[in-house]
Protein backbone atom coordinates (compact mmCIF):
# COMPACT_ATOMS: atom_id res chain seq x y z
CA UNK A 1 0.00 0.00 0.00
CA UNK A 2 2.79 2.31 0.95
CA UNK A 3 4.41 1.74 -2.39
CA UNK A 4 1.27 2.67 -4.27
CA UNK A 5 1.21 5.93 -2.31
CA UNK A 6 4.76 6.70 -3.32
CA UNK A 7 4.10 5.97 -6.95
CA UNK A 8 1.10 8.18 -6.92
CA UNK A 9 3.11 10.95 -5.38
CA UNK A 10 5.96 10.78 -7.85
CA UNK A 11 3.46 10.70 -10.71
CA UNK A 12 1.62 13.68 -9.28
CA UNK A 13 4.90 15.59 -9.17
CA UNK A 14 5.36 14.97 -12.89
CA UNK A 15 1.82 15.92 -13.84
CA UNK A 16 1.92 18.88 -11.49
CA UNK A 17 5.12 20.30 -12.94
CA UNK A 18 3.81 19.98 -16.47
CA UNK A 19 0.48 21.62 -15.64
CA UNK A 20 2.08 24.43 -13.64
CA UNK A 21 4.57 25.15 -16.41
CA UNK A 22 1.73 25.29 -18.91
CA UNK A 23 -0.37 27.63 -16.78
CA UNK A 24 2.57 29.92 -16.03
CA UNK A 25 3.55 30.10 -19.69
CA UNK A 26 -0.03 30.84 -20.67
CA UNK A 27 -0.17 33.66 -18.16
CA UNK A 28 3.16 35.09 -19.30
CA UNK A 29 2.01 34.89 -22.90
CA UNK A 30 -1.26 36.58 -21.97
CA UNK A 31 0.63 39.50 -20.52
CA UNK A 32 2.83 39.66 -23.62
CA UNK A 33 6.10 39.13 -21.71
CA UNK A 34 7.45 36.30 -23.82
CA UNK A 35 10.09 36.57 -26.52
CA UNK A 36 8.88 35.63 -29.96
CA UNK A 37 11.68 33.08 -30.35
CA UNK A 38 10.58 31.24 -27.21
CA UNK A 39 6.97 31.43 -28.26
CA UNK A 40 7.91 29.84 -31.58
CA UNK A 41 9.58 27.01 -29.70
CA UNK A 42 6.68 26.03 -27.53
CA UNK A 43 5.19 23.48 -29.92
CA UNK A 44 8.59 21.94 -30.81
CA UNK A 45 9.30 21.62 -27.10
CA UNK A 46 6.05 19.71 -26.64
CA UNK A 47 6.93 17.54 -29.63
CA UNK A 48 10.37 16.70 -28.28
CA UNK A 49 9.05 16.04 -24.80
CA UNK A 50 6.64 13.47 -26.23
CA UNK A 51 9.40 12.03 -28.40
CA UNK A 52 11.77 11.73 -25.46
CA UNK A 53 9.21 10.23 -23.08
CA UNK A 54 8.10 7.71 -25.69
CA UNK A 55 11.66 6.76 -26.58
CA UNK A 56 12.39 6.35 -22.90
CA UNK A 57 9.72 3.68 -22.85
CA UNK A 58 11.72 1.66 -25.37
CA UNK A 59 15.19 2.41 -24.10
CA UNK A 60 14.84 3.03 -20.39
CA UNK A 61 11.92 0.84 -19.46
CA UNK A 62 12.13 -1.97 -22.01
CA UNK A 63 15.91 -1.75 -22.25
CA UNK A 64 16.15 -2.05 -26.03
CA UNK A 65 18.15 0.46 -28.04
CA UNK A 66 16.24 2.20 -30.83
CA UNK A 67 18.14 4.43 -33.23
CA UNK A 68 15.27 5.30 -35.53
CA UNK A 69 12.70 7.03 -33.39
CA UNK A 70 12.53 9.91 -35.87
CA UNK A 71 11.37 7.37 -38.44
CA UNK A 72 8.15 6.83 -36.49
CA UNK A 73 7.84 10.58 -36.14
CA UNK A 74 8.16 10.83 -39.90
CA UNK A 75 5.47 8.23 -40.51
CA UNK A 76 3.19 10.10 -38.12
CA UNK A 77 4.02 13.46 -39.68
CA UNK A 78 3.27 12.49 -43.26
CA UNK A 79 0.26 10.27 -42.68
CA UNK A 80 -1.11 12.80 -40.19
CA UNK A 81 -0.83 15.73 -42.57
CA UNK A 82 -2.26 13.75 -45.47
CA UNK A 83 -5.17 12.77 -43.23
CA UNK A 84 -5.59 16.35 -42.10
CA UNK A 85 -5.75 17.66 -45.66
CA UNK A 86 -7.99 14.84 -46.81
CA UNK A 87 -10.37 15.54 -43.93
CA UNK A 88 -10.53 19.27 -44.63
CA UNK A 89 -13.99 19.17 -46.15
CA UNK A 90 -15.29 16.57 -43.73
CA UNK A 91 -14.32 17.89 -40.29
CA UNK A 92 -14.43 21.66 -40.27
CA UNK A 93 -13.35 22.26 -36.69
CA UNK A 94 -9.55 22.58 -36.76
CA UNK A 95 -8.81 21.12 -33.33
CA UNK A 96 -10.98 18.07 -33.91
CA UNK A 97 -9.50 17.50 -37.37
CA UNK A 98 -6.06 17.74 -35.88
CA UNK A 99 -6.88 15.31 -33.07
CA UNK A 100 -8.22 12.80 -35.61
CA UNK A 101 -5.12 13.31 -37.75
CA UNK A 102 -2.88 12.66 -34.76
CA UNK A 103 -4.75 9.45 -34.08
CA UNK A 104 -4.24 8.38 -37.67
CA UNK A 105 -0.57 9.37 -37.52
CA UNK A 106 -0.20 7.37 -34.31
CA UNK A 107 -1.97 4.36 -35.81
CA UNK A 108 0.27 4.34 -38.89
CA UNK A 109 3.41 4.69 -36.77
CA UNK A 110 2.15 1.88 -34.53
CA UNK A 111 1.69 -0.28 -37.62
CA UNK A 112 5.28 0.44 -38.62
CA UNK A 113 6.27 -0.52 -35.08
CA UNK A 114 4.42 -3.83 -35.36
CA UNK A 115 6.06 -4.60 -38.71
CA UNK A 116 9.51 -3.99 -37.26
CA UNK A 117 8.79 -5.58 -33.93
CA UNK A 118 7.37 -8.89 -35.08
CA UNK A 119 10.58 -10.16 -36.64
CA UNK A 120 13.09 -8.31 -34.46
CA UNK A 121 11.73 -8.43 -30.93
CA UNK A 122 11.52 -12.21 -30.98
CA UNK A 123 15.28 -12.32 -31.03
CA UNK A 124 17.39 -11.62 -28.01
CA UNK A 125 20.35 -9.39 -28.67
CA UNK A 126 20.95 -5.90 -29.99
CA UNK A 127 19.25 -6.36 -33.33
CA UNK A 128 16.68 -3.67 -32.70
CA UNK A 129 19.28 -0.91 -32.81
CA UNK A 130 20.45 -1.93 -36.27
CA UNK A 131 16.99 -2.48 -37.68
CA UNK A 132 15.57 0.79 -36.36
CA UNK A 133 18.61 2.61 -37.68
CA UNK A 134 17.89 1.19 -41.12
CA UNK A 135 14.17 1.87 -40.72
CA UNK A 136 14.79 5.59 -40.16
CA UNK A 137 16.82 5.82 -43.35
CA UNK A 138 14.44 3.69 -45.40
CA UNK A 139 11.38 5.70 -44.39
CA UNK A 140 13.19 8.88 -45.38
CA UNK A 141 13.99 7.47 -48.80
CA UNK A 142 10.53 6.05 -49.33
CA UNK A 143 8.89 9.37 -48.60
CA UNK A 144 11.36 11.14 -50.88
CA UNK A 145 10.02 9.01 -53.73
CA UNK A 146 6.39 9.23 -52.72
CA UNK A 147 3.79 11.36 -54.46
CA UNK A 148 0.36 11.72 -52.97
CA UNK A 149 -2.44 13.94 -54.24
CA UNK A 150 -6.12 14.36 -53.69
CA UNK A 151 -8.99 15.20 -55.98
CA UNK A 152 -12.71 14.50 -56.08
CA UNK A 153 -11.97 10.79 -56.64
CA UNK A 154 -10.10 10.59 -53.36
CA UNK A 155 -6.43 10.07 -52.48
CA UNK A 156 -4.07 9.23 -55.35
CA UNK A 157 -0.70 7.70 -54.71
CA UNK A 158 2.28 7.21 -56.98
CA UNK A 159 5.75 5.95 -56.26
CA UNK A 160 9.12 6.72 -57.86
CA UNK A 161 7.56 8.94 -60.53
CA UNK A 162 6.60 12.59 -60.36
CA UNK A 163 3.65 14.63 -59.23
CA UNK A 164 2.35 14.64 -62.81
CA UNK A 165 1.91 10.87 -62.66
CA UNK A 166 -0.83 11.35 -60.12
CA UNK A 167 -3.05 12.57 -62.98
CA UNK A 168 -5.06 14.70 -60.67
CA UNK A 169 -8.40 15.91 -61.95
CA UNK A 170 -9.42 19.54 -62.12
CA UNK A 171 -9.28 21.13 -58.66
CA UNK A 172 -7.04 18.35 -57.35
CA UNK A 173 -4.11 19.09 -55.11
CA UNK A 174 -0.69 17.52 -54.65
CA UNK A 175 -0.08 16.75 -50.98
CA UNK A 176 3.27 14.94 -50.83
CA UNK A 177 5.55 16.06 -53.62
CA UNK A 178 8.45 13.62 -53.35
CA UNK A 179 11.61 15.21 -51.99
CA UNK A 180 9.82 18.55 -51.70
CA UNK A 181 7.65 17.01 -49.00
CA UNK A 182 4.42 18.71 -48.11
CA UNK A 183 4.00 22.43 -48.51
CA UNK A 184 1.17 24.83 -47.89
CA UNK A 185 0.18 23.17 -44.62
CA UNK A 186 -2.37 25.08 -42.60
CA UNK A 187 -0.79 25.53 -39.20
CA UNK A 188 -3.13 23.88 -36.73
CA UNK A 189 -0.76 23.01 -33.90
CA UNK A 190 -1.03 25.13 -30.82
CA UNK A 191 0.75 25.09 -27.50
CA UNK A 192 -2.46 23.85 -25.91
CA UNK A 193 -2.62 20.93 -28.35
CA UNK A 194 0.98 20.11 -27.52
CA UNK A 195 0.26 20.31 -23.82
CA UNK A 196 -2.70 17.98 -24.25
CA UNK A 197 -0.54 15.48 -26.13
CA UNK A 198 2.06 15.58 -23.37
CA UNK A 199 -0.61 14.85 -20.77
CA UNK A 200 -2.00 11.97 -22.82
CA UNK A 201 1.51 10.61 -23.33
CA UNK A 202 2.27 10.80 -19.64
CA UNK A 203 -1.01 9.17 -18.79
CA UNK A 204 -0.34 6.27 -21.16
CA UNK A 205 3.32 5.81 -20.27
CA UNK A 206 3.03 6.18 -16.50
CA UNK A 207 0.02 3.90 -16.35
CA UNK A 208 1.84 1.31 -18.40
CA UNK A 209 4.98 1.50 -16.28
CA UNK A 210 3.12 1.02 -13.01
CA UNK A 211 0.83 -1.71 -14.25
CA UNK A 212 1.34 -5.44 -14.08
CA UNK A 213 2.51 -5.24 -17.69
CA UNK A 214 5.00 -2.55 -16.77
CA UNK A 215 6.47 -4.75 -14.06
CA UNK A 216 6.80 -7.53 -16.59
CA UNK A 217 8.51 -5.21 -19.08
CA UNK A 218 11.01 -4.05 -16.48
CA UNK A 219 11.62 -7.61 -15.37
CA UNK A 220 12.52 -8.44 -18.97
CA UNK A 221 14.93 -5.56 -19.01
CA UNK A 222 16.53 -6.63 -15.74
CA UNK A 223 17.02 -10.23 -16.72
CA UNK A 224 15.37 -11.81 -19.69
CA UNK A 225 16.10 -15.40 -18.72
CA UNK A 226 14.76 -14.92 -15.21
CA UNK A 227 11.70 -13.15 -16.60
CA UNK A 228 10.95 -16.01 -18.93
CA UNK A 229 11.52 -18.49 -16.15
CA UNK A 230 8.77 -16.90 -14.04
CA UNK A 231 6.41 -17.14 -16.99
CA UNK A 232 6.53 -13.70 -18.61
CA UNK A 233 5.80 -13.88 -22.35
CA UNK A 234 8.77 -11.88 -23.60
CA UNK A 235 7.71 -11.08 -27.15
CA UNK A 236 4.27 -9.89 -26.13
CA UNK A 237 5.55 -7.37 -23.62
CA UNK A 238 8.39 -6.18 -25.79
CA UNK A 239 5.90 -5.52 -28.56
CA UNK A 240 3.59 -3.73 -26.16
CA UNK A 241 6.25 -1.27 -25.06
CA UNK A 242 7.80 -0.81 -28.49
CA UNK A 243 4.53 -0.27 -30.37
CA UNK A 244 3.21 2.14 -27.73
CA UNK A 245 6.44 4.06 -28.05
CA UNK A 246 6.12 4.16 -31.86
CA UNK A 247 2.49 5.28 -31.74
CA UNK A 248 3.27 8.19 -29.42
CA UNK A 249 6.14 9.23 -31.69
CA UNK A 250 3.69 9.16 -34.59
CA UNK A 251 1.30 11.50 -32.80
CA UNK A 252 4.21 13.81 -31.99
CA UNK A 253 5.16 13.74 -35.67
CA UNK A 254 1.71 14.95 -36.68
CA UNK A 255 1.87 17.70 -34.07
CA UNK A 256 5.26 18.71 -35.38
CA UNK A 257 4.29 18.77 -39.06
CA UNK A 258 1.10 20.73 -38.47
CA UNK A 259 3.17 23.43 -36.81
CA UNK A 260 4.95 24.43 -40.02
CA UNK A 261 3.87 25.37 -43.51
CA UNK A 262 6.21 22.84 -45.09
CA UNK A 263 7.64 19.52 -43.98
CA UNK A 264 10.19 17.31 -45.75
CA UNK A 265 11.37 13.79 -45.01
CA UNK A 266 14.94 15.02 -44.59
CA UNK A 267 13.92 16.66 -41.30
CA UNK A 268 13.41 13.25 -39.69
CA UNK A 269 16.89 11.93 -40.22
CA UNK A 270 19.42 10.09 -38.12
CA UNK A 271 20.48 13.31 -36.39
CA UNK A 272 16.96 13.82 -35.12
CA UNK A 273 16.86 10.26 -33.79
CA UNK A 274 20.16 10.83 -32.03
CA UNK A 275 19.01 14.16 -30.66
CA UNK A 276 16.06 12.44 -29.00
CA UNK A 277 18.30 9.67 -27.78
CA UNK A 278 20.48 12.31 -26.15
CA UNK A 279 17.46 13.74 -24.36
CA UNK A 280 16.65 10.31 -22.99
CA UNK A 281 20.20 9.52 -21.96
CA UNK A 282 20.81 12.85 -20.31
CA UNK A 283 17.45 12.78 -18.56
CA UNK A 284 18.20 9.33 -17.23
CA UNK A 285 17.17 5.94 -18.56
CA UNK A 286 13.73 5.12 -17.27
CA UNK A 287 13.38 8.55 -15.70
CA UNK A 288 10.30 10.16 -17.21
CA UNK A 289 10.63 13.50 -15.50
CA UNK A 290 14.28 13.57 -16.55
CA UNK A 291 13.28 13.11 -20.19
CA UNK A 292 10.80 15.97 -19.97
CA UNK A 293 13.35 18.30 -18.45
CA UNK A 294 16.18 17.27 -20.77
CA UNK A 295 14.01 17.66 -23.88
CA UNK A 296 12.82 21.08 -22.76
CA UNK A 297 16.17 22.44 -21.73
CA UNK A 298 18.07 21.07 -24.70
CA UNK A 299 15.48 22.41 -27.13
CA UNK A 300 15.65 25.92 -25.69
CA UNK A 301 19.37 25.94 -24.97
CA UNK A 302 20.74 25.98 -28.52
CA UNK A 303 18.62 29.02 -29.22
CA UNK A 304 20.03 30.77 -26.21
CA UNK A 305 23.60 29.72 -26.93
CA UNK A 306 23.60 30.44 -30.60
CA UNK A 307 27.24 31.48 -30.60
CA UNK A 308 28.34 28.06 -29.27
CA UNK A 309 26.03 26.13 -31.51
CA UNK A 310 28.87 24.62 -33.54
CA UNK A 311 30.10 22.66 -30.55
CA UNK A 312 26.75 21.15 -29.70
CA UNK A 313 27.19 17.99 -31.72
CA UNK A 314 30.67 17.57 -30.29
CA UNK A 315 29.29 17.52 -26.76
CA UNK A 316 26.57 15.07 -27.79
CA UNK A 317 29.15 12.75 -29.27
CA UNK A 318 31.28 12.73 -26.14
CA UNK A 319 28.34 12.16 -23.84
CA UNK A 320 27.02 9.35 -26.01
CA UNK A 321 30.35 7.58 -26.07
CA UNK A 322 30.60 7.78 -22.30
CA UNK A 323 27.10 6.47 -21.84
CA UNK A 324 27.66 3.63 -24.31
CA UNK A 325 30.72 2.64 -22.32
CA UNK A 326 28.80 2.85 -19.10
CA UNK A 327 25.89 0.72 -20.26
CA UNK A 328 27.83 -1.89 -22.19
CA UNK A 329 30.53 -2.56 -19.67
CA UNK A 330 29.40 -5.13 -17.15
CA UNK A 331 31.99 -4.21 -14.55
CA UNK A 332 30.93 -0.64 -14.69
CA UNK A 333 27.26 -1.53 -14.55
CA UNK A 334 27.80 -3.82 -11.58
CA UNK A 335 29.61 -1.03 -9.79
CA UNK A 336 26.71 1.33 -10.40
CA UNK A 337 24.21 -1.22 -9.13
CA UNK A 338 26.27 -1.74 -6.02
CA UNK A 339 26.55 1.93 -5.30
CA UNK A 340 22.86 2.38 -5.96
CA UNK A 341 21.98 -0.62 -3.85
CA UNK A 342 24.01 0.70 -0.97
CA UNK A 343 22.35 4.08 -1.16
CA UNK A 344 18.92 2.48 -1.34
CA UNK A 345 19.66 0.13 1.53
CA UNK A 346 20.71 3.07 3.65
CA UNK A 347 17.59 5.02 2.81
CA UNK A 348 15.40 2.02 3.49
CA UNK A 349 12.11 2.07 1.65
CA UNK A 350 12.83 5.47 0.17
CA UNK A 351 14.42 3.58 -2.66
CA UNK A 352 11.08 2.35 -3.89
CA UNK A 353 10.49 5.47 -5.89
CA UNK A 354 13.72 4.86 -7.69
CA UNK A 355 12.54 1.51 -8.99
CA UNK A 356 11.71 3.05 -12.35
CA UNK A 357 14.37 5.66 -12.26
CA UNK A 358 17.57 3.90 -12.90
CA UNK B 1 4.35 -36.62 -14.00
CA UNK B 2 7.16 -35.62 -16.39
CA UNK B 3 8.15 -37.97 -19.15
CA UNK B 4 10.68 -37.04 -21.78
CA UNK B 5 10.89 -39.31 -24.73
CA UNK B 6 13.84 -39.31 -27.13
CA UNK B 7 14.58 -35.60 -27.45
CA UNK B 8 17.26 -34.24 -29.78
CA UNK B 9 18.41 -30.65 -29.39
CA UNK B 10 20.74 -28.74 -31.67
CA UNK B 11 22.61 -25.46 -31.36
CA UNK B 12 22.96 -24.72 -35.03
CA UNK B 13 25.05 -27.63 -36.28
CA UNK B 14 26.02 -28.81 -32.79
CA UNK B 15 24.05 -31.84 -31.72
CA UNK B 16 23.90 -31.10 -27.99
CA UNK B 17 21.29 -33.60 -26.81
CA UNK B 18 21.14 -37.00 -28.49
CA UNK B 19 18.02 -39.00 -27.89
CA UNK B 20 17.57 -38.39 -24.18
CA UNK B 21 14.64 -39.95 -22.35
CA UNK B 22 13.94 -39.52 -18.68
CA UNK B 23 11.11 -39.53 -16.23
CA UNK B 24 10.09 -37.92 -12.95
CA UNK B 25 7.29 -39.48 -10.93
CA UNK B 26 5.11 -37.44 -8.59
CA UNK B 27 6.84 -36.79 -5.26
CA UNK B 28 10.31 -37.77 -6.39
CA UNK B 29 13.65 -36.02 -6.28
CA UNK B 30 15.43 -36.91 -9.48
CA UNK B 31 18.90 -35.70 -10.22
CA UNK B 32 20.70 -35.27 -13.50
CA UNK B 33 24.47 -35.23 -13.15
CA UNK B 34 27.30 -35.07 -15.63
CA UNK B 35 30.50 -33.30 -16.56
CA UNK B 36 30.75 -29.72 -17.77
CA UNK B 37 29.22 -29.37 -21.19
CA UNK B 38 27.39 -32.70 -21.01
CA UNK B 39 24.13 -30.94 -21.79
CA UNK B 40 22.38 -30.81 -18.43
CA UNK B 41 21.31 -27.18 -18.71
CA UNK B 42 20.23 -27.79 -22.27
CA UNK B 43 17.87 -30.54 -21.13
CA UNK B 44 16.26 -28.25 -18.55
CA UNK B 45 15.94 -25.39 -21.01
CA UNK B 46 14.27 -27.70 -23.47
CA UNK B 47 11.78 -28.91 -20.88
CA UNK B 48 10.90 -25.35 -19.88
CA UNK B 49 10.41 -24.28 -23.48
CA UNK B 50 13.41 -21.99 -23.86
CA UNK B 51 14.85 -24.37 -26.44
CA UNK B 52 13.06 -26.69 -28.82
CA UNK B 53 13.65 -30.35 -29.45
CA UNK B 54 13.77 -31.54 -33.04
CA UNK B 55 12.15 -34.86 -32.20
CA UNK B 56 10.38 -36.71 -29.46
CA UNK B 57 7.88 -35.63 -26.88
CA UNK B 58 7.89 -33.92 -23.52
CA UNK B 59 4.88 -34.93 -21.53
CA UNK B 60 3.91 -33.13 -18.32
CA UNK B 61 0.85 -34.20 -16.33
CA UNK B 62 -0.48 -36.06 -19.32
CA UNK B 63 -0.07 -33.19 -21.78
CA UNK B 64 2.49 -32.76 -24.55
CA UNK B 65 4.24 -29.51 -23.67
CA UNK B 66 7.03 -29.71 -26.23
CA UNK B 67 5.50 -27.03 -28.43
CA UNK B 68 4.14 -24.73 -25.70
CA UNK B 69 5.78 -21.34 -25.15
CA UNK B 70 7.69 -21.08 -21.89
CA UNK B 71 5.13 -18.92 -20.06
CA UNK B 72 2.41 -21.49 -20.73
CA UNK B 73 4.64 -24.18 -19.29
CA UNK B 74 5.12 -22.18 -16.08
CA UNK B 75 1.34 -21.83 -15.87
CA UNK B 76 1.05 -25.63 -16.00
CA UNK B 77 3.07 -25.85 -12.79
CA UNK B 78 6.56 -26.56 -14.08
CA UNK B 79 9.08 -24.03 -12.78
CA UNK B 80 12.72 -23.65 -13.79
CA UNK B 81 15.42 -22.00 -11.70
CA UNK B 82 18.03 -21.29 -14.35
CA UNK B 83 21.75 -21.67 -13.88
CA UNK B 84 23.65 -18.75 -12.38
CA UNK B 85 21.26 -17.04 -9.98
CA UNK B 86 19.10 -15.13 -12.34
CA UNK B 87 17.42 -12.67 -10.03
CA UNK B 88 16.10 -9.24 -10.92
CA UNK B 89 19.07 -7.29 -9.65
CA UNK B 90 17.34 -3.94 -9.56
CA UNK B 91 14.27 -5.07 -7.67
CA UNK B 92 13.96 -5.72 -3.96
CA UNK B 93 13.71 -9.23 -2.54
CA UNK B 94 9.99 -8.83 -2.08
CA UNK B 95 9.49 -7.52 -5.62
CA UNK B 96 11.45 -10.46 -6.95
CA UNK B 97 9.12 -12.81 -5.12
CA UNK B 98 6.10 -10.92 -6.41
CA UNK B 99 7.41 -11.40 -9.95
CA UNK B 100 7.60 -15.11 -9.21
CA UNK B 101 3.84 -15.10 -8.70
CA UNK B 102 3.42 -13.53 -12.12
CA UNK B 103 1.36 -16.41 -13.46
CA UNK B 104 -0.89 -16.39 -10.37
CA UNK B 105 -2.95 -13.50 -11.65
CA UNK B 106 -5.91 -13.44 -9.34
CA UNK B 107 -4.60 -15.37 -6.42
CA UNK B 108 -3.69 -13.92 -3.10
CA UNK B 109 0.03 -14.50 -2.91
CA UNK B 110 0.63 -13.42 0.69
CA UNK B 111 0.35 -16.95 2.01
CA UNK B 112 2.78 -18.19 -0.65
CA UNK B 113 5.23 -15.53 0.36
CA UNK B 114 4.92 -16.51 4.02
CA UNK B 115 5.78 -20.07 3.01
CA UNK B 116 8.84 -18.92 1.11
CA UNK B 117 9.97 -16.88 4.10
CA UNK B 118 9.43 -19.89 6.31
CA UNK B 119 11.79 -21.90 4.09
CA UNK B 120 14.27 -19.04 3.73
CA UNK B 121 14.25 -16.93 6.90
CA UNK B 122 17.23 -15.00 5.53
CA UNK B 123 15.06 -13.58 2.80
CA UNK B 124 12.54 -12.35 5.34
CA UNK B 125 15.23 -10.29 7.07
CA UNK B 126 16.13 -8.80 3.73
CA UNK B 127 12.81 -8.36 2.05
CA UNK B 128 13.41 -4.65 1.35
CA UNK B 129 16.98 -5.11 0.16
CA UNK B 130 17.86 -4.66 -3.52
CA UNK B 131 18.57 -8.12 -4.92
CA UNK B 132 21.79 -6.97 -6.59
CA UNK B 133 23.33 -6.45 -3.17
CA UNK B 134 22.52 -9.94 -1.85
CA UNK B 135 25.33 -12.42 -1.45
CA UNK B 136 25.60 -15.23 -3.95
CA UNK B 137 23.98 -17.72 -1.60
CA UNK B 138 21.15 -15.35 -0.81
CA UNK B 139 20.57 -14.76 -4.50
CA UNK B 140 20.33 -18.51 -5.01
CA UNK B 141 17.78 -18.71 -2.22
CA UNK B 142 15.88 -15.85 -3.78
CA UNK B 143 15.85 -17.54 -7.19
CA UNK B 144 14.50 -20.72 -5.57
CA UNK B 145 11.98 -18.84 -3.48
CA UNK B 146 10.82 -16.93 -6.53
CA UNK B 147 10.21 -20.16 -8.40
CA UNK B 148 8.18 -21.46 -5.46
CA UNK B 149 5.88 -18.45 -5.80
CA UNK B 150 4.46 -19.91 -9.00
CA UNK B 151 3.24 -22.92 -6.99
CA UNK B 152 5.11 -25.44 -9.07
CA UNK B 153 4.24 -29.12 -9.00
CA UNK B 154 7.66 -29.83 -10.44
CA UNK B 155 10.65 -27.61 -9.73
CA UNK B 156 13.74 -27.84 -11.91
CA UNK B 157 16.92 -26.54 -10.29
CA UNK B 158 20.05 -25.92 -12.33
CA UNK B 159 23.16 -26.18 -10.14
CA UNK B 160 21.82 -24.55 -7.00
CA UNK B 161 25.07 -25.24 -5.16
CA UNK B 162 27.29 -23.51 -7.69
CA UNK B 163 29.90 -21.36 -6.01
CA UNK B 164 28.53 -21.75 -2.49
CA UNK B 165 30.41 -22.59 0.69
CA UNK B 166 29.92 -26.17 1.97
CA UNK B 167 27.77 -25.09 4.88
CA UNK B 168 25.44 -23.17 2.62
CA UNK B 169 25.33 -26.06 0.16
CA UNK B 170 24.07 -28.27 2.97
CA UNK B 171 21.44 -25.72 3.87
CA UNK B 172 20.27 -25.45 0.27
CA UNK B 173 20.02 -29.22 -0.04
CA UNK B 174 18.11 -29.43 3.22
CA UNK B 175 15.68 -26.86 1.86
CA UNK B 176 15.30 -28.81 -1.38
CA UNK B 177 14.36 -31.87 0.66
CA UNK B 178 11.93 -29.83 2.69
CA UNK B 179 10.27 -28.44 -0.44
CA UNK B 180 9.97 -31.98 -1.68
CA UNK B 181 8.37 -33.13 1.56
CA UNK B 182 5.81 -30.37 1.20
CA UNK B 183 4.76 -31.89 -2.11
CA UNK B 184 6.93 -30.39 -4.84
CA UNK B 185 8.63 -32.88 -7.11
CA UNK B 186 12.21 -31.95 -7.94
CA UNK B 187 14.43 -32.35 -11.00
CA UNK B 188 17.90 -31.36 -9.84
CA UNK B 189 20.89 -30.71 -12.06
CA UNK B 190 24.15 -30.77 -10.14
CA UNK B 191 27.91 -30.77 -10.39
CA UNK B 192 28.06 -31.75 -6.76
CA UNK B 193 27.24 -35.38 -7.53
CA UNK B 194 27.86 -36.66 -4.02
CA UNK B 195 25.31 -34.34 -2.45
CA UNK B 196 22.83 -34.70 -5.27
CA UNK B 197 22.92 -38.51 -5.20
CA UNK B 198 22.57 -38.56 -1.43
CA UNK B 199 19.18 -36.84 -1.53
CA UNK B 200 17.91 -38.21 -4.84
CA UNK B 201 15.40 -41.01 -5.23
CA UNK B 202 16.67 -41.66 -8.72
CA UNK B 203 19.48 -40.32 -10.88
CA UNK B 204 20.56 -40.05 -14.49
CA UNK B 205 24.12 -39.53 -15.67
CA UNK B 206 24.49 -37.50 -18.84
CA UNK B 207 27.61 -37.93 -20.96
CA UNK B 208 28.11 -35.75 -24.05
CA UNK B 209 24.43 -35.49 -24.78
CA UNK B 210 23.16 -38.97 -23.96
CA UNK B 211 22.13 -40.78 -20.81
CA UNK B 212 25.01 -43.10 -19.88
CA UNK B 213 23.72 -44.57 -16.65
CA UNK B 214 20.58 -44.36 -14.59
CA UNK B 215 19.40 -45.87 -11.33
CA UNK B 216 18.49 -45.05 -7.78
CA UNK B 217 20.64 -42.55 -5.92
CA UNK B 218 22.11 -45.29 -3.74
CA UNK B 219 22.95 -47.55 -6.66
CA UNK B 220 24.91 -44.80 -8.37
CA UNK B 221 26.79 -43.81 -5.23
CA UNK B 222 27.89 -47.43 -4.85
CA UNK B 223 28.82 -47.90 -8.47
CA UNK B 224 32.58 -47.96 -9.06
CA UNK B 225 32.36 -46.37 -12.44
CA UNK B 226 30.37 -43.42 -11.18
CA UNK B 227 32.57 -43.04 -8.15
CA UNK B 228 35.65 -42.81 -10.34
CA UNK B 229 34.17 -40.45 -12.86
CA UNK B 230 32.11 -38.10 -10.73
CA UNK B 231 32.76 -38.58 -7.06
CA UNK B 232 36.51 -38.18 -7.10
CA UNK B 233 37.53 -41.64 -5.95
N1 LIG C 1 23.89 -21.13 -27.01
C1 LIG C 1 24.72 -22.12 -27.37
N2 LIG C 1 25.25 -22.15 -28.61
C2 LIG C 1 26.07 -23.15 -29.00
N3 LIG C 1 26.42 -24.15 -28.20
C3 LIG C 1 25.95 -24.19 -26.96
C4 LIG C 1 25.06 -23.16 -26.47
N4 LIG C 1 24.75 -23.45 -25.20
C5 LIG C 1 25.39 -24.59 -24.89
N5 LIG C 1 26.10 -25.04 -25.94
C6 LIG C 1 26.91 -26.26 -25.99
O1 LIG C 1 26.07 -27.35 -25.69
C7 LIG C 1 26.74 -28.27 -24.84
C8 LIG C 1 25.91 -28.51 -23.60
O2 LIG C 1 25.85 -27.32 -22.84
P1 LIG C 1 25.11 -27.22 -21.45
O3 LIG C 1 25.12 -25.80 -21.03
O4 LIG C 1 23.81 -27.89 -21.55
O5 LIG C 1 26.08 -28.05 -20.51
P2 LIG C 1 25.97 -28.38 -18.96
O6 LIG C 1 25.90 -29.85 -18.84
O7 LIG C 1 24.89 -27.60 -18.35
O8 LIG C 1 27.38 -27.89 -18.45
P3 LIG C 1 27.78 -27.15 -17.08
O9 LIG C 1 27.85 -28.21 -16.03
O10 LIG C 1 29.15 -26.62 -17.36
O11 LIG C 1 26.78 -26.11 -16.81
C9 LIG C 1 28.10 -27.68 -24.57
O12 LIG C 1 29.02 -28.31 -25.43
C10 LIG C 1 27.96 -26.22 -24.92
O13 LIG C 1 29.17 -25.71 -25.42
MG1 LIG D 1 24.84 -26.08 -17.04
Amino acid sequence: MKRIGKRLRSNLVIYGLVVVTYVVLQMVMGSGHISSSLQGQLVPICVYVVMAVSLNLTIGVLGELSLGHAGFMSVGAFTGVVACIALEGIISLGAVRMAVSMLIGAACAALAGVLIGIPVLRLSGDYLAIVTLAFGEIIKNIINCLYVGIDHRGLRISFLTSAAALELAEGGRVIIDGPMGISGIKKLSTFTMGFALILITLFIVLNLIYSRSGRAIMALRDNRIAAESVGIPATKYKMMAFVTSAALAGAAGTLYALNYSTVTAAKFNFNTSILILVFVVLGGLGNILGSIIAATVLTILPEMLRQFNDYRMLVYAVVLILVMLATNNDDFKGLLYQIRGKILARNGTKGKEGAVNE
Amino acid sequence: MLKIDNINVYYGAIHAIKGVSLEVTEGEIVTLIGANGAGKSTVLKTISGLLRSKTGEINFMGENISTLPSHKIVERGLAHVPEGRRVFLQMTVQENLEMGAYTQKNRDTDADMEQVFALFPRLLERRKQIAGTLSGGEQQMLAMGRAMMSRPRLLMLDEPSMGLAPLLVEQIFAIIQEMNKKGTSILLVEQNAQMALSIADRAYVLETGSIAVSGTGEELIESDKIRKAYLGG
